[in-house]
């Protein structure tokens, strides 16, 4: 008898999802579904706002990645003021260094929460472990001296954030054309030296490094299951700069396929002359691709995996991440690396290197500057800017346009979730076919597999739908009649 | 003249006509204010400074004190109503502190946190408000005005004396206006001054916001309470 599964809610995400597959008489996989059932609406209601709100308002979207919402958002005014990248000027070096020290630290702390508490689990325990255990609080029976050191990188990473943006969540920065105050000498010692409870900067790399070894001693003892599980082709896509490097805070958008060859690279204010969306009725989330490719070909994988793929190397004043991402790239001998598991390897390189980029801002002078807001007559207003950033789970867009009185009335996000929806449905029916295709018994720890290669994106549904909700998603098997077999709920 | 009055059971000797609210600043205790500013005409509007003179609950920023007046400030059931009157505000509007460039430094918000208001009690109203961007230099979120009238009292022409800001139509139909050509004449440090002295965010300055880091923010740095206090004191 065909069959339907269903796991909703989708755990361990932040966002609300569910997964469907449905089977045919024979077990095999006929069709897999990540659905985003939440909406959300924030491109509408931010509509008549005052502009100089909306990268207040907006960041409201996200309580993990509120700082690249505020950060696009902080670009796409700059440009509307007249004294951003789309009309060749570039905030002071102060403003512009606070802004990354803010990015980095957030990198850090999101990607430490998406390492450590949703994945580590199943690193530790397996995928069929039982789920009372494969979660942060198995970890902390398990490996209390693990999570102190987590819950300390953690901390480390919100105080960089709350020094900068004056309060760990939803503060407040960036000012059109520049931020609203610089870094003090005593804030940067104590971020450097640490002490009552803080970790110092050099602890915080110490264990940064220690992150990393877990996931090669992971890899040592799984690399069959690791290095097989969801292999996903998809082009890659990330911020660059130059020299083709990562730049996490701007950049032109590169876009490498399989071989690392460049699919394509464009200025970000043009991308609505490449991308295009697809929608589809059984999901908010909507489906971007490249127009001269197609939905197929065109759609991109951005976050973490992409971003290694993409980067050609690290600077030297990163040495240790330097080191890291060479290991990673002799890994895949030059090819862009389409292991979904090895996302969580990327992810933790990446917090390796945000810790040294910020080791390296937290020493420079300029975060003392005085001059913090580029200001320039009212005849520079353009109306209209966007403004993209490297959130922690890939590429971020805004894009804004105001009247002459100031009033919002158009805004687009295109966030980092939404760009890997295809690489992410992808990843479901590949897990789907190898863990449940053909099995007459479906247990919860094969339900559990689709939900790990869902969590290697570390997706953001909330943002991705721009919705109002709660977070959880749920995965469901329906027979060939459609009705509900089994179904894995939250 | 001295006079004696009483203020939760403590005698204070004062001088006849002062206003109560002042008094009791004077005599360290603490009456919440909105509409009142000290040395300006008593507007008497928001009622925030409620409280029990001789037995009947009063507008504090109204009463000239006289001898013998018996005070109570700090009275359950007043109190409730002091907290009562700050909801009705927030209930009464679309006051949304997480995105508002005045938070941090709003009387309302101010008040809220010193009344220990968590929630209101009251069902949220959410007003249909049309927020008026029509002159140069200044927003009207109507979304956040509380009809105070500080503006439409303070805030006026400097050649003409006339009023620049005025209340349209009333009740739940009321709406804070502005005289575009009046306000197009406003000096910058005029626009500022009606940004300051609005409690709410409500008169924006267009295009400026945030300037604050978090932190140093006025009622971050002193409360409402300590400002209200020392001020007086002086």
């Amino acid at each position: 008898m065909s069959r339907k599964l269903v796991i909703d809610p989708v755990t361990r995400i932040e966002g609300h999802g569910k997964v469907t597959v449905h089977l045919d008489d024979d077990n095999r996989v006929v069709d897999a579904k990540l659905h985003v059932v939440e909406f959300r609406g924030f491109e509408k209601f931010i509509q008549g706002h005052p502009y100089w709100e909306t990268p207040v308002l907006l960041q409201r979207i996200c309580g993990i990645c509120f700082v690249s919402h505020h950060l696009s958002g902080a670009k796409a005014l700059d440009d509307m003021v007249g004294v951003g990248y789309s009309t060749g000027m570039e905030i002071l070096p102060t403003a512009n260094k606070v802004r990354r020290l803010g990015h980095y630290a957030q990198q850090l702390q999101s990607h430490v929460t998406a390492y450590f508490y949703l994945t580590v689990p199943e690193m530790l325990f397996g995928m069929d472990a039982p789920p009372e255990q494969r979660n942060v609080l198995g970890l902390v029976e398990a490996n209390p001296e693990l999570i102190k050191t987590v819950v300390a990188l953690r901390k480390w990473g919100q105080e960089v954030i709350k020094t900068v943006f004056g309060k760990r969540m939803h503060g407040i920065s960036s000012v059109p054309g520049g931020v609203n105050k610089n870094i003090s000498i005593a804030e940067r010692n104590r971020l450097l030296k640490g002490g009552d409870g803080l970790l110092s900067m050099d602890e915080v790399i110490e264990y940064a490094q220690e992150g990393l070894k877990l996931f090669y001693d992971f890899h040592d003892k799984h690399r069959e299951e690791v290095d097989g599980f969801a292999k996903v082709p998809a082009l890659n896509m990330s911020l660059v700069d130059d020299d083709g490097n990562v730049d996490y805070y701007h950049g032109k958008m590169r876009i490498l396929d399989k071989n690392k060859e460049i699919v394509a690279e464009l200025n970000y204010h043009d991308y609505i002359d490449h991308f295009s969306e697809a929608t589809e009725e059984w999901s908010y989330m909507k489906f971007p691709f490249l127009k001269s490719l197609g939905r197929e070909a065109g759609s991109v994988r951005v976050g973490p995996l992409a971003r290694v793929n993409v980067t050609k190397t690290y600077g030297d004043s990163t040495p240790l991440a330097k080191a890291a991402l060479e290991r990673f790239h002799d890994y895949t001998h030059g090819k862009a690396n389409d292991m979904t598991l090895h996302t969580n390897w990327a992810r933790a390189i990446e917090i390796l290197h945000s810790a040294e980029l910020i080791k390296e801002l937290l020493l420079d002078p300029d975060l003392q500057g005085e001059q913090l807001v580029l200001t320039l007559e009212d005849n520079a207003w353009t109306g209209e800017g966007v403004g993209v950033v490297e959130a922690p789970r890939g590429t971020l867009l805004h894009h804004y346009r105001a009247n002459q009185d100031g009033e919002i009335t158009f805004a687009n996000l295109v966030v980092a979730t939404t760009q890997n929806n295809t690489v992410m449905n992808r990843t479901v029916r590949s897990v789907a076919e190898d863990y449940l295709g053909g099995r007459a018994e479906i247990t919860e720890g094969m339900m559990n597999a689709i939900e790990v290669g869902i969590r290697a994106y570390d997706p953001c549904l909330s943002c991705a739908t721009h919705a109002m909700g709660q977070m959880p998603l749920v995965i469901s098997i329906y027979d060939a009649n459609g009705t509900l077999v089994d179904e894995c709920v939250r | 003249m001295s006079i004696r009055i009483t203020i939760d059971g403590n005698e204070i000797i004062t001088q006849d006509g002062a206003t109560l609210v002042d008094v009791a600043a004077e005599n360290g205790i603490y009456i919440p204010t909105l509409c009142h500013l000290k040395g300006k005409p008593c507007l008497g509007t928001c009622r925030i400074c409620s409280v029990r003179v001789n037995g009947n609950v009063m507008a504090a920023c109204t009463v000239p004190v006289s001898d013998g007046l018996e005070v109570e400030v700090d009275e359950p059931e007043v109190s409730d109503m002091r907290k009562a009157l700050v909801e009705f505000l927030f209930v009464e509007g679309n006051h949304n502190c997480p995105s508002c460039e005045k938070s941090g430094r709003c009387d309302l918000q101010a008040l809220g946190c010193e009344l220990g208001m968590m929630v209101s009690r009251f069902p949220y109203r959410f007003p249909v408000r049309i927020r008026d961007h029509a002159a140069k230099r200044i927003w009207l979120e109507r979304d956040r005005c509380i009809f105070c009238q500080r503006c439409v009292q303070f805030i006026r022409d400097r050649e003409t004396s006339r009023k620049i800001f005025s209340i349209k139509d009333r009740g739940t139909h009321a709406s804070i206006e502005i005289d575009i050509e009046l306000a197009d004449k406003m000096p910058p440090e005029q626009i500022r001054e009606a940004a300051e002295l609005c409690p709410v965010g409500c008169i924006i300055e267009k295009g400026v916001g945030y300037n604050d880091p978090i932190g140093r923010r006025k009622y971050e740095i002193k409360s409402i309470r300590e400002r209200a206090l020392e001020r007086k004191r002086k």
